[in-house]
Formats: structure tokens, sequence, C-alpha cells
């Protein structure tokens, strides 16, 4: 049955006037990623109910009681993603009554308190913007960065060292330069494997990945040693309040201007990879090497260029993190951030507003996978699970169709990197 | 980015460097050990590994100073003459130049101490042991013209799989069993994506590195966690020690007393070696990753040689999964491969694609690892974070081509369509 959907791909080639199919197809492209996401969260059920002790024990007893077996499938399942959603998205009812609360008696107490899950979503979904757009840019160039993770953690180093080391700096100068710190060091640990790959062709994916496990050492030496904060703990100083992203909201909600300078950023990327000349380079570098070469584009400079611009997305990244919610590093400071960019630029199709749309699904996915934890108990790697899914059906469009028989009138392939 | 063309003579440019950099290397050993020492320290190698051995051979005693000097003389030397005439292999280059530095180094670390050099050369064979089945996977996949990033991932499954399955059944064999057979069976994903939808293989690579963390995280922390006792404490294989052989001095402990595995590993080596080079199969999957239409056009089936030997390969890389528990600790921690999946593909860079060099290549690897190790307890002042980072580093180097330029194969990564 997959053969035929995906054999007919080149022989569909010249189907190019106009027809119906093609209206169907742009609603497609649109329906695949949320099918992806779809199935992915069913898997992931099974998976919850499946490792369940209880509904094991049901289902042992299935022939007598098939009916309890399925309810207490249904009760695990319902238990986690209710925690789960719950936990990223908040109780609507709450959210009314808080709104009402507010107009009637102007007291913010109660809406503050309902909002609080989908603050913390956003917050969780600030760091996954910037990331997202690093592997969104590296795919553009043909450049696989799985180095996000390690740029992600030495953006916050930077930003942090900046934000403490200054004194007495007023916020509009201290800010920007601690952002700044941020990209820069993203942008260095981003640019070695850059040079390494346009200069010597070496994979981008092995030395992203062993700039990583640098990078983690680093920090950790960092963090026992030149950059501890007094104290027994391998921390470092908090930033000073002049180099803070503001906040929204009195303290429980850490939403901050992090997640405004995220959609900005991300606009500005989507502005600088289509309507720049930089960006179609490093587009035409992505899409064809060797025909941009004949075009006169310098390669060596554009995978550069692009490996310092994803290196820098992941320092602010990390950044944002540190300046806008944690305001000072410790050790396993990042929770995978990099890793799971792969995914939201996958997902994203790495197109900007892509990566902004799954990057508010994954924090709204990882905001409420703790309190799933602590309420459910599953474990919050069911989420890496989930995102794995994802991945393999986002990337073979083929197991989607199969799975749903839907017959698109063209097999666009989601997305090359090139090995 | 690929330089194509290649010089059977070094030109002048690369010889003056290549000199330059042996003799800086030189002067840099003359500075930082020979002149940092006194003229009475003595460094001493331990060449037994235990006391019970049926021929002692007596330690290995070196006055470190002068040692030191004379090393830093022959790094000079070579270096002289390769910019006056030119040495033709950079192989021999890099051979001097990393085994005068790292010896220095070990004379000068070691001064008024005892260190075992056996102890470390048989670490070092264990240590190689998970890369260089990684390295294998690598090979026999990549010759197929299959990239397989997702080495990491199916390491953990196959590790987990084994401990668990150890714990319960009680017998280690059937763990090992267990271990390679899951192995394979995520390497059949990876193949079925790729070679069925024609997945992106760095993308499938990367799923399958994403699940292989997310889910035995996942069942670590719901299952594993809260009974240690029934299901994640299975003991290690027994190390079997070769009669006769191991009584060798020097060699006999480094190679011949090891874990089932280890020796696993050796065999597979050469048995990969025999048939990628002297078998039908063997130049059917070599054709099948330079150049598949041509092997199609002669009656070779493209699809069935890679999914084969993808299948192949991950039965390897779980061998290497093993080797984490069953073959060392007895138990899985979460992400405990810690990229050796990837060293692994930068042993099969380094060693060309071929299961000797390979091998040969992990054993540089294993090394540094063991390297890294006996350094901290030697206390040498150097910070354990940096010494940590010397295999990453290692990596890095070797995979710039500086030291001899390795070529793919060519369909490697490419989908084949008919």
């Amino acid at each position: 049955m997959t053969d035929k959907t995906v054999k007919t791909t080149p022989s569909e080639k010249k189907d190019n006037k106009f027809d119906l199919r093609q209206i169907f197809e742009g609603s497609y492209n649109t329906l695949l990623p949320l099918l992806a996401i779809f199935t992915g969260l069913v898997i992931g059920a099974i998976v919850i109910a499946g490792t369940d002790a209880t509904v094991i024990e049901a289902w042992k007893n299935f022939f007598q009681a098939p009916g309890a077996a399925f309810a207490a499938a249904w009760t695990s399942i319902a238990t986690a993603y209710g925690a789960l959603f719950g936990g990223s998205l908040g109780n609507p009812k709450e959210i009314l009554a808080g709104i009402q609360a507010y107009f009637s008696t102007g007291d913010s107490a109660a809406l503050l308190k309902s909002i609080y899950p989908i603050s913390e979503s956003l917050v969780t979904a600030t760091p996954y913007i910037f990331a997202g757009l690093a592997v969104a840019v590296g795919f553009r160039c043909g450049l696989f960065n799985i180095g996000a993770e390690g740029q992600f953690f030495m953006g916050a180093l930077g930003s942090v060292f900046v934000g403490y080391s200054l004194k007495g700096l007023p916020a509009i100068i201290h800010l920007p330069l601690a952002l700044l710190g941020g990209i820069a060091a993203g942008a260095l640990w981003g640019a070695i494997p850059g040079y390494l790959k346009a200069k010597f062709g070496a994979h981008e994916v092995v030395n992203t990945i062993m700039m990583n496990w640098i990078g983690f050492r680093l920090s950790d030496w960092l963090l026992n040693g030149p950059m501890k904060a007094p104290g027994y703990r391998p921390v470092t100083s908090a930033v000073s309040e002049a180099a803070e992203l503001p906040r929204f909201f009195p303290d429980p909600l850490r939403l901050n201007w992090g997640f405004i300078l995220a959609l900005l950023v991300a606009w500005l990327i989507y502005w600088l990879l289509f309507k720049t000349t930089i960006g179609f380079e490093i587009r035409t570098v992505g899409a064809n090497p060797d025909a941009a070469k004949y075009a006169g584009v310098n390669i060596v400079r554009n995978f550069v260029l692009a490996m310092v611009i994803s290196g820098g997305l992941a320092g602010l990244s990390g950044a944002s993190q540190v300046l806008g919610v944690d305001h000072w590093v410790g050790q396993g400071f990042s929770a995978g951030y990099g890793f799971d960019a792969i995914a939201i630029a996958l997902l994203g199709k790495s197109h900007p507003l892509g990566v902004v749309l799954a990057a508010l699904l994954f924090g709204v996915l990882r905001g409420g996978a703790t309190r799933m934890q602590s309420m459910a108990g599953i474990p919050v790697d069911i989420i890496s699970i989930i995102q794995g899914l994802v991945i393999i059906f986002v990337a073979a469009p083929g197991i989607i169709r199969w799975l749903y028989r839907i017959h698109p009138a063209k097999n666009k392939q989601a997305l090359q990197s090139r090995g | 980015m690929m330089k194509t063309k290649k010089n059977p003579e070094m030109d002048m440019r690369t010889r003056i460097i290549w000199g330059a950099v042996l003799i800086a290397v030189g002067l840099l050993v003359l500075f930082l050990f020979a002149f940092s020492t006194e003229a009475g320290q003595m460094t001493k190698f331990g060449l037994n590994l235990s006391k019970g051995d049926a021929f002692v051979v007596p330690d290995l005693l070196l006055p470190t100073q002068p040692t030191n000097y004379l090393l830093a003389l022959i790094l000079v030397g070579v270096g002289a003459f390769q910019m006056a005439r030119g040495v033709k292999s950079t192989g021999t280059l890099v051979a001097v130049l990393a085994f005068s530095f790292v010896m220095a180094f070990l004379v000068w670390a070691a001064r008024d101490k005892s260190f075992s050099l056996v102890g470390m050369l048989s670490s070092s064979v264990v240590r190689a042991t998970p890369i260089a089945l990684a390295a294998l996977c690598g090979v026999i996949s990549e010759r197929a013209g299959v990239t397989n990033i997702g080495i990491e991932g199916t390491m953990l499954f196959a590790a987990q799989v084994s401990v668990i399955v150890g714990t319960i059944s009680g017998n280690l064999w059937v763990a090992l069993l267990a271990a390679i057979l899951t192995g394979g069976l995520v390497a059949s994903l990876h193949a079925f994506l790729v070679i069925k939808f024609k997945v992106d293989q760095i993308i499938s690579g990367t799923a399958v590195n994403i699940l292989g963390a997310g889910v035995t995280s996942f069942v670590s922390s719901r299952f594993l966690e809260k009974n240690i006792d029934a299901l994640n404490n299975s003991g290690t294989l027994p190390s079997i020690s070769i009669p006769l052989l191991s009584k060798i001095p020097v060699i006999g402990p480094v190679l011949f007393e090891n874990t089932p595995i280890v020796y696993l590993t050796i065999i597979l080596v050469a048995v990969l070696h025999i048939v990628l080079f002297y078998t039908p199969w063997g130049l059917r999957t070599r054709a099948v990753g330079e150049h598949p239409k041509a092997a199609d056009t002669l009656g070779v089936n493209v699809y069935l040689m890679r999914y084969v030997n993808v299948i192949f390969g991950g039965m390897f890389a779980g061998l290497g999964g093993a080797y984490f528990t069953i073959g060392s600790v007895g138990r899985f921690d979460e992400v405990m491969t810690a990229g050796k999946g990837f060293i692994g593909l930068a042993a099969m860079i380094f060693g060309k694609w071929t299961p000797i060099g390979a091998y040969t290549s992990s054993l540089i690897f294993g090394f540094a690892d063991s390297l890294q190790v006996k350094l901290q307890i030697l206390k040498v002042g150097i910070p354990p974070e940096f010494l940590l980072m010397a295999p990453y580093i290692v990596t890095m180097i070797v995979l710039t081509g500086v030291v001899g330029k390795a070529v793919a194969p060519a369909a490697d990564g490419a989908p084949y369509e008919k």
C-alpha cells in the first residue's frame, strides 16, 4: 500500500497544470504536522496506559470484565493528559471567574492565579522559539546543528557573566550587553564546527555534539571554579537587577519581555532569510551547494555565517532563560532545550512562523509535564518519546498518509538536510 | 570543501608547516616538561598487572629529565629534517609527534611516582571496545550507503534491555543475546524509515537518538528506580583469561584477560575485514554503497543489501550497548553512553571506513579516555574537567582530516530510487 504512494512521486513531476488537487495540497501541508502531533500524542497515551500497573492488572482480567479494562486505561490516560494540559493551560472556569472578579471588584489576585499555568507555558516556550530558530537557520543552509544544547549553555554562561560582573550600569545599557554576551558565546560555539565544516568538510553533526560535551565539561569547571559564587553550591552569582529582562506581572508569574523579544527575533529571522541577499545565499547553499558555488556564492563564508547566526540564536536562548527566568546558572542548567529544538525546527518546517507555533506547542507540553509527573507519576521523559515520534512522522509523511489514507496530489519531501 | 586531488608529494607549504609544528611541540616539551623537573628524579612505569604472574618483568625505570630532553630532541630533530627534506608519509609524522608528546607528558606527570603502564594499556583496550563496536556498525552501514547516526540511541536501548533481561533471567549470555537482537531491531526501524520511506538519514538517526534517550529514561524512572534488585542489578560478564597467552608479559594482561565482549569485538573486526574485502557479499555491499545503480543493473538487490547490512550493524551497536551494562557495571544509568556512539563515528572516519582502521583508531580514543582517568589519579594539577574533554577534542581534530584525508563511500547517505 505504502509503495504506491511513495513511488508515484517521480512520475507526477509533470503534474503542473492547475487542478483541484493543488488546493487540497495546501491544506494537506498544514494537516500533516497536526496529524503527526496527534498520532504522537495517541502513541504517548498508549505508552502511559501500557506502563501503568493498575491498567495492566485490569487488562489481565479482560475477558471477565472488558469494560473495567477500558475504564482503567481511560482513567490512566485522562489523569495524565488532564494533568499535562491542566498544568500548562490552566482551568478555563477559574480563568473566567478570575476575569469576572477583576471586573466586578478590581481584585486581580484570582485572575493572576488562574493564568499562572499559561504564563509558565509561555515562559517555557520562550527559549524554545530562539533555539528552534537556531536549528531552523542551520537547516536552511543544509547544516544540522545538534549543538544547540551546548550553545544554549555557553550563551547562558556568557550572559550571566556580563550580568553579574558589571555593576552600576543603567538597564538600558546593561541588559543589551548581557544579551550580547550570550549571543557572542553561543555564536563562538557554533562558529567552530561551522568553520571546520567549511574548511575541512568535517561532519558538523559529530562536531556539534563534541562541542556539546566540551561545553558541558567547561561549564562544570567554570561553575566549580572561576564563576562560582561564594558558598558551597556550584552556582554563579545572580545577575544585577539592571540586566534582568523585566517581568509583566507580580512575582509568581515569570512571563517577561523575553517572550516579546523572541517573537521580534522570529520576525527578524524571517526577514533575513526571505527578504535579504544574505538569506537568499544561505538558502541557495542549503538547497544545492554545487549550484550555489557555480553561481559564485562563497560556500565557506555562508557555512560559517549560518552557524554563527544559529549559534548566536541558541546563545540568545540561554540568555533569555538566565536574564528572564532564573537570574543565575547552576549545573544541569539546560533541560534539553537544544535537543527539543531539533523537533521544533522540523515540525515548523524551518519557517520562523512554523517554529513559533511548534515552540508554543512544546512550551505547553513541557510546561505541563512537570505537573503530570507530580500528579500522575508519569516521568517527563514521555515528552521526549512523543517528540521522537513526531520527528519520524513529520519526516516520513508516507506513514501518516498510510495511517489516515490520505492521497495528496504531490508528495513534497518534508525537509532535507544534507548529511 | 573536500579536496579531490591528492598530492603524492607534499607541497612546500604543508611541509614547512608540519616541520614547524614538530619543532614547536619539541620546544614545548623542553620548556613545559624537561625544565620543570630536577636532575635526580625518576619515573617508574609498572609493567605487571598483578603480582601473581608467572613471569614478572622488571618495571621500567626512567630518569625523568634526560628522557624528556631526549624526546624533545627527537621532536626537534624530526621537525628540522621535515623542513629540510620532507618525510613522505604524514602518518609517520603524526606517530612521532603523538608518541613523543604523550610519552614526555607521562614521564613528566609520573615523576617520583609509580605509574602502571600495563594497567593503562589494558583499560585503553577495554574502553576502546564500545567505541570500536559503534565504529564497526558505522562501517558496515555506510559501506552499504546508509549513514547511521542513531548508534548512540541504539546502544542505549540495547544497554537497558540487556540489564533487564540479565536481571530477570539471571543468565548474562541470554542478556547478551537480547542486547544484540535489540540492536538489530532498532537498526531495522532506521533501515525501514530511510530505505522504505526515504526519510533523510540524519533526521531518522536523530529520531532514533531522541527515542533512545527518551524511552530508556522513561523506563528507568518508571520501573528501574523502584525495583533495583528485581530489574536493574544483573552483575557483569566474567573476565576470561586465555590459557598460556595471558601469561605473556605486558601483552598478556592487556589483551588476553578480558570480558567476552572484548574478544568478540576483536574477532568481529577480523571477520568483517574478510567479509567486506574477500567475499562476494562484501563486494556487493561496497558496490551498493559506491554506485547503487550499477549494482542494480548487475542484478544486486540494492534494498536487500542495505537492509541486511544496516541490521547487522545495529547488532554490533547492540553488543556495544551491552558493554555499558553487563560488560562493565551491571546496572543501567540514564544516558550512560555519554557520546560514545558519536566518537565511534569519528573512529570510523579516521579509520577510513575499514574495520581494521576503525579498530585502531578506536584504540587511540580508548587511550585518550583511559589517560584522562589515570591523570586524575596522578593529580597533575590540570582540572579534571579539562582532561575529560580530551576524547572529544581528539575527535574534532581527527575529523578535520589534517591527519590523512578519508573519502566516504560515494553513495553514502543518499537514498536509492529505482
